[in-house]
């Protein structure tokens, strides 16, 4: 005979405020099982905790019914107090009487009777709840960070800090990612490249850390602790060993491709390194444009290497790889402008993305670091910027705020005045934002010492006059329309996700929201986590911000990430698949439907009437069963059950409801 | 000084211009590119993105008399460029309604139409009389 107790909690006037608890205590008392019943006001509270462990002591209570808010809150506060008082921890069942009722319901009566039916429900299926034990998960101490600006170089210098070691996976031939384009960083205005290439160069000497780069991910399989990695190394064309970097190659290429990294201001060669400081500094070719592979003709890089390191022969390498955890840092992108007609973007030269503003006057860049117009390669005299292109713009654009913009363009108009103090910054925008340590301090030095013009209005169109851009505006804190001549305007483009990551979400098995921004496990307490055991993301692949943000999100993936291989064994979730096997058929249903391909066959062999017979019947992996329940669902015969939540304890809820 | 009074924010006649335009003006949040979008706001009295300031503000008066909502030429530059999706011509077309029937301009009576229609007016312009001009 069972002895269950039943714990119902007001939690203040949440649950109180609508449903009768002592009603609820009272009909619990007479319920099948129930020999305790007892409610309090916060039954989270210590107070409660240590209600529930005396009653299960003095009462000699072996099944707990909670009936409180959403076990996604408190499920483990309960089960930690019964294994305290040394009650199984899987011997606890929580009703939601607060989110499934107390909340969504406003007449006192009818959500009273709702919440007694839920505790009765709980009781039936507490009465057949079983002990469970979890098993232990073996983890592997190396970890794989996918992506290598700043985010995966840090969260890789620090689980290598702490002694595992990680391989760093970069889609393109050298680390450092976006905040290799950038010339200056707000708001100290230290060169990007300088404080960037100290850590690339720790990146790749460290002797935790191997660098992979010009590699993908082609498939992430198996679960926390036990990760197994394929990756793609493709080719180079380049050996590494034998190449010293000397870049004769690349001088004497013939061919000229639009260079990515400088956003397509400038070009590079067919063999190529994608800045000077690139870490590897050696080159890989671009297949799809080599004159080599296109028509058998040239292969002058090999001819001119001196240490013959140039071979067209290469293939692509597949690894295969374990890891314990996995940190995302996939970086961002560029809204395209397709849809922005009015600013006149891809119609002429001086009208250009802020990233390809950086470019520009950036030293190691397309003009050498001199703010010139693409159109004439003259010193611009008016330089407007545009705030806010397809960012806060749920019309053709993304809704969000990209966050950087504000604080970029500041920076922007002071790096034109110290260099060029007869050029004049004009900026046309909605509101600053400059929620940021000196943040605000930064873009009022920009006003007021650097002599930016701010005016709050956005511009309707930008088109070429003669040898002008003409922008046509307001400024409606004067509520006057305005007209600048301008010999460059720079566009504050929004920042989007990068173009594949859905597919890279899909891929890491993470989710991703409707503007494929990878999604943490909880906005507000979880901010590096995601729904997937072991899976971590760090940087702007989760949604706009900066760099400061960037390296403590990094960091912070880097501590979970170290949480998960230091340790020895992991416990995982006993509420698994179990299969009776005396009564499977072998029929493999529950194979198709198995979504994490915990199930497989297996051979029995039995004796039946002095004969061996072999039959099929389905094997679970307990650990890769995340308990889905959906064979369950599909097997014929019905010999799965999900423990937790099998079959009859469900049959009983149903019966407890409607009965 | 306009005194700002919750009334104003709540008034029937703002409710009608929203009902006519189908547009909440809450929805702007001022960054002016309506107006510079305009191809004849340098005609304009009181500029596009101000007219919908004022409404915000529920100052309505103001705007019913200005030029501006009669050289609006109903181009849709300022719908199409909007980056909170408001359709300011539609606003505008409910602000001139809403003159319109506060005039009381009925100049078409039903019990005319038979005359007019044998005249040879297009069903177009007895349509679009009636919905001007009738609630």
């Amino acid at each position: 005979m069972k002895r269950i107790g039943v714990f119902v909690c007001k939690c203040g006037t949440n649950i109180a405020g609508t449903v009768d608890v002592e009603a609820v205590v009272e009909a619990a008392k007479k319920m099948p099982g129930v020999v305790h019943a007892a409610e309090y006001t916060y039954m989270c509270s210590e107070i409660g905790q240590t209600m529930i462990q005396d009653a299960i002591e003095s009462e000699k209570l072996d099944r707990i019914v909670v009936s409180a808010c959403s076990p996604r809150l408190h499920e483990p506060t309960f089960r930690k107090a019964a294994e305290a008082a040394g009650l199984n921890p899987y011997l606890v069942e929580i009703a939601n009487i607060r989110e499934h009722c107390s909340w969504v319901h406003k007449d006192e009566e009818e959500a009273t009777k709702k919440a007694i039916a839920m505790a009765r429900t709980a009781v039936a299926k507490a009465a057949r709840s079983r002990e469970l034990e979890p098993s232990e998960i073996s983890v592997e101490d190396r970890a794989l960070v996918v992506g290598a600006g700043i985010a995966g170089i840090q969260a890789a210098l620090d689980i290598a800090d702490a002694g595992y070691e990680v391989d760093l996976v970069e889609k393109s031939s050298t680390i450092g990612g976006r905040m290799a384009q950038l010339d200056k960083t707000f708001p100290t205005l230290d060169c990007s490249a300088c404080i960037l290439t100290p850590k690339m160069v720790d990146a790749a000497s460290h002797p935790n850390i191997n660098l992979i780069t010009y590699s993908e991910v082609e498939n992430v399989d198996g679960y926390v602790g036990n990760f197994e990695v394929t990756i793609r190394k493709k080719a180079r064309y380049v050996d590494m060993e034998k190449c010293t970097g000397c870049g004769i190659c690349y001088e004497k290429c013939p061919s000229k491709v639009d260079n990515d990294f400088d956003e397509g201001l400038a070009q590079r060669k067919a063999i190529y390194v994608p800045f000077p400081q690139a870490v590897p500094n050696k080159p890989v070719i671009d297949r799809p444009n080599c004159r080599w592979f296109e028509k058998g003709k040239c292969a002058v890089c090999q001819k001119v290497c001196p240490t013959e390191a140039v071979d067209f022969e290469m293939e692509d390498e597949i690894v295969e790889q374990k890891y314990g955890a996995i940190v995302v840092a996939t970086g961002f992108d560029l809204l395209k402008l397709d849809d922005f007609g009015e600013f006149s973007y891809g119609k002429h030269p001086d009208i250009i993305t802020s990233l390809e503003f950086e470019r520009l006057i950036n030293a190691s860049g397309p003009s050498g670091g001199k703010l010139v117009r693409p159109s004439n390669q003259e010193v611009p005299e008016n330089v407007v910027f545009i705030q806010c292109v397809g960012s806060r713009d749920k019309s053709r654009g993304k809704p969000y705020c990209s966050k950087i913009c504000c604080m970029y363009t500041a920076k922007h108009a002071i790096l034109i005045k110290e260099k060029y103090p007869d050029t004049q910054a004009y900026v046309f925008y909605i509101d600053v934002r400059t929620g940021g340590k000196e943040f605000e301090e930064f873009h009022r030095r920009a006003v007021e010492n650097y002599d930016a013009t701010y005016l709050r209005g956005i511009v309707g169109k930008v088109f070429p006059d003669g040898d002008k851009l003409l922008v046509h505006g307001v400024d409606s804190l004067s509520g006057r329309t305005v007209e600048i001549e301008a010999d460059m305007v720079v566009l504050a483009t929004a920042m989007t996700a990068r173009e594949d990551a859905g597919a890279v979400s899909r891929l890491m098995g993470v989710s991703c929201d409707s503007h494929d921004f990878m999604t943490e496990a909880h906005a507000k307490l979880r901010p590096v986590e995601t729904h997937s055991a072991g899976i971590f993301l760090a940087g702007a692949c989760l949604g706009p911000k900066d760099i400061p943000e960037t390296v403590a999100q990094a960091s912070g993936a880097a501590a979970k990430a170290i949480g998960i291989i230091s340790k020895e064994t992991l416990l995982s979730d006993p509420c698994v698949s179990e299969v009776d096997e005396s009564t499977c058929t072998g029929c493999m249903n529950c194979i198709n439907v198995c979504p994490y391909k915990a199930i497989s066959e297996k051979t029995l062999e039995e004796k039946v009437h002095g004969k061996v017979v072999r039959r099929l019947v389905a094997e679970i992996n307990e650990v890769l069963c995340q308990g889905c329940g959906a064979c369950t669902v599909a097997c014929r015969p019905g010999a799965m059950n999900l423990r937790g939540f099998s079959n009859d304890q469900i049959l009983a809820e149903v019966d407890a409801v409607c009965l | 000084m306009l005194k700002v009074k919750t009334e104003n924010l709540r008034s029937n006649i703002l409710k009608d211009i929203a009902e006519i335009s189908g547009e909440n003006v809450a929805d702007c949040y001022q960054c002016g590119k309506c107006t510079s979008a305009c191809p004849v706001n340098q005609a304009m009295d009181i500029l596009p993105h101000q007219v919908l300031r004022l409404l915000q503000l529920g100052m309505v008066d103001e705007i019913l008399e200005s030029k501006t909502i009669w050289i609006c030429a109903s181009c849709f530059t300022c719908a199409g460029r909007c980056p909170r999706d408001v359709d300011l011509a539609n606003v505008m077309e409910g602000l001139r309604l809403t003159l319109l029937r506060q005039r009381d301009a009925s100049r078409i009576k039903a019990e005319d139409m038979p005359e007019i229609l044998s005249k040879g007016m297009p069903e177009q312009g007895v349509v679009s009389g009636f919905r001007k001009y009738v609630k």
